[in-house]
């Protein structure tokens, strides 16, 4: 026996615990899937329209912009905060980019003024909550209505319109034959939060301050700060999806993307994400944006008018969270 | 006089009085008692809204779905009107508070059985409901000729001066009063907001407390579903849609602390009365109308910098659910 054998190789401390395959199976992901499953056979039986390349890439539009924002939103959740002006930012960035493009700026600097007021009015929002130390989601139900309120006070009942030609690309361009611009995008926005959010030190602090803030403080991370980036960056992606809903729908009044915050906080909600923080995945929220999608499109091929499909997402958001409670409540008591 | 000075409900009112006097400036009719008595009519919904509202957010939770609740109830009675227009409008009152009960049950179980967050339950019926809305009316409208003189001109009669929508705010206003302040149920509302885990060791039952709260925030919505059509002469689906963070603005200006625990039924009125004031001044002092969303939030952005000062408390979490259930 050589001298080398008996130095003890250092434990290799792993980054994180393998899953067995069982827990996997019964994960809330698994569970999102069941459902897409279901709803998209439910949907290519019910309409002849359905299973169609160009229907499915026209369903990815119904999700892709609320998606964009709900990653950005799930960090933010996930930390144990709240934005619920993202689409009121969505209101200011579209009301400032029509301005511009009144006086003639062309499509980039549009896409910087969209981007940039995004961003700004995230930083707003954060220095709020962070440098006040106020809670975010009154924060931000205030600078809701003044967010909207400024693009009131700015285009009052009239709409702009006139954007360049080059600009429409953003909204109805597509990259590769039925991948729209938006879609490849929110795959990429996709790819790149959760790389972020599962893969990185920055990640991983974030849930250690939505699970515990001053725990996490007092190990070093630096809980203003995040919460600040993460303020900025849901306004990026508000101001982002600023951009694209312009670029599509070719106008703006000041009550565009009206209820899109309710409708970005369901899709996390559904995704996954504890409303209390501290957990979720990135790819809950993908297959819940995808969910959300496929039964506002399929509902609306079956002539079902929207105001009915908002009951099925609003069932849908209760009895997804409703159901593992039962059933954990369920199993309990049988085995006691 | 420097306890007076630390409630907040004193600098609200002095905030009110300084708004009504700038208004005088540019238009002297405003502070008239009468003109003063025509905005209190005028925000008399918002206030009760604002007072269910406050109840629910005193035991650290939120009700978004009261204007949906609001919308199915008042199509509920502008439904019943319109088929039955001898239906006696007082029993009618009582169906509508019955309906908004029921619905505000449905959340307050969910919250209380199940234990989920009450910012998810409501955010989900605030959809359902007002889809309910639609499925109950196929989507039509119930128009102004198709409801009975007594069911739109109840709230508008005189009583010693006043109207009865007046009249039925100032009843809710009292009864909210003696609920908060002189009933055991009204302390653990306060109790439960200030330190869930206490209140558990206290012997107060913190979900059923909190089922309470939807109850009567749901309760509220419904009466005023009746006094919202009868009002504005129209049920349709669309009613009061969006007006769930009116009533949550009017709360948070009225300095009801969204981490619970802290309100009172003075500030939530005061709240109301404000936006009220607003919204009826600007067209008075030839502001554009489209300045009011504007000012109302730079309002709810002052408030809550305002409030925080008075409630520095380390290490609080809003949303966090930290009672041992």
């Amino acid at each position: 026996m050589s001298a080398t054998d008996t130095t003890p190789t250092p434990r290799r401390i792993p980054d994180r615990l393998d899953k067995p395959l069982r827990s996997a199976i019964f994960s809330w992901e698994a569970l999102l899937v069941a459902v897409a499953v279901a709803i998209f056979i439910v949907n290519s039986f019910a309409s002849p329209y359905f299973l169609d390349v160009w229907s499915l890439s026209d369903l990815t539009f119904n999700f892709t912009e609320k998606g964009l924002i709900a990653l950005a939103m799930a960090l933010l959740i996930i930390s144990g905060e709240i934005d619920l002006s993202v689409a009121a930012i969505i209101a200011l960035a579209s009301t400032l980019m029509g301005m511009a493009a009144q006086v003639g700026v062309d499509t980039p600097g549009l896409v910087l003024i969209g981007i940039g007021v995004g961003l700004a009015c995230g930083a707003f929002n954060g220095l709020l909550v962070t440098g006040l130390g106020l809670p975010s989601i009154v924060v931000t139900i205030g600078t809701m209505s003044l967010f909207r309120g400024i693009a009131f006070i700015i285009l009052g009942d009239q709409a702009y319109k006139g954007y360049p030609a080059s600009f429409a690309f953003f909204g109805q361009g597509y990259v590769w034959w039925v991948v729209s611009f938006e879609l490849a995008l929110f795959g990429f926005a996709a790819v790149v939060y959760w790389f972020v959010l599962h893969r990185t030190s920055f990640g991983r602090r974030i849930f250690a301050i939505g699970n515990n803030p001053v725990a996490a403080q007092f190990s070093g991370v630096r809980v203003g700060r995040i919460k600040f980036i993460l303020f900025c960056l849901t306004g990026l992606m508000s101001g982002i999806a600023a951009v694209l809903i312009t670029s599509r729908l070719g106008s703006t009044r000041p009550s565009i993307a009206q209820g899109y915050e309710l409708e970005v906080i369901t899709m996390v909600v559904l995704g996954g994400v504890s409303i209390l923080g501290g957990a979720g995945s990135i790819l809950g929220v993908v297959l819940a944006a995808l969910i959300m999608g496929l039964v506002t499109f399929g509902l609306g091929l079956l002539n079902v008018p929207g105001i009915v499909m908002s009951i099925f997402i609003g069932l849908l958001l209760i009895m997804v969270i409703a159901l593992p409670i039962l059933w954990d409540r369920f199993g309990r008591r049988r085995l006691a | 006089m420097k306890t007076l000075l630390k409630h907040r409900e004193i600098w609200l009112l002095a905030a009110i009085a300084a708004l009504v006097a700038l208004i005088s400036v540019r238009f002297p009719g405003f502070a008239r008692p009468g003109n003063l008595a025509t905005v209190f009519n005028d925000t008399s919904i918002l206030m009760i809204l604002a007072l269910g509202q406050m109840v629910v957010i005193l035991t650290r939770s939120i009700d978004l779905s009261m204007a949906s609740n609001l919308a199915f109830t008042g199509m509920v009675v502008a439904m019943i009107n319109a088929a039955f227009p001898a239906f006696p409008i007082p029993l009618l009152m009582l169906v509508a508070i019955g309906v908004g009960l029921l619905l505000g049950a449905l959340n307050g179980l969910l919250v209380w059985k199940l234990g989920i967050p009450s910012i998810v339950v409501s955010l989900g019926t605030l959809t359902i409901y007002r889809g309910a809305t639609f499925l109950i009316s196929g989507g039509a409208w119930v128009n102004a000729d198709q409801m009975s003189p007594a069911f739109v001109g109840l709230q508008r009669l005189q009583l010693l001066g006043v109207p009865v929508l007046s009249w039925i705010a100032i009843v809710v206003i009292v009864l909210f009063f003696i609920l908060l302040t002189r009933t055991s149920v009204g302390r653990s509302f306060y109790a439960i907001g200030v330190n869930p885990t206490a209140s558990v060791y206290a012997g107060i039952d913190v979900g059923r407390t909190k089922f309470l709260a939807f109850c009567i925030s749901g309760a509220v919505a419904g009466l005023c579903g009746y006094l919202w059509i009868s009002r504005y002469v129209i049920a349709s689906v669309e009613v009061a849609n969006g007006y769930e963070l009116n009533i949550i603005a009017a709360c948070v200006i009225g300095g009801i602390s969204i981490a619970g625990g802290i309100g009172s039924v003075a500030g939530a009125v005061l709240g109301a009365l404000f936006l009220g004031i607003i919204s009826t001044a600007l067209p008075v002092i030839n502001v554009s109308p489209f300045w009011q969303m504007a000012i109302s939030g730079s309002a709810i952005l002052l408030a809550v910098v305002l409030n925080a000062r008075g409630e520095r408390k380390q290490g609080r979490i809003i949303l966090r659910k930290a009672e041992a259930a």
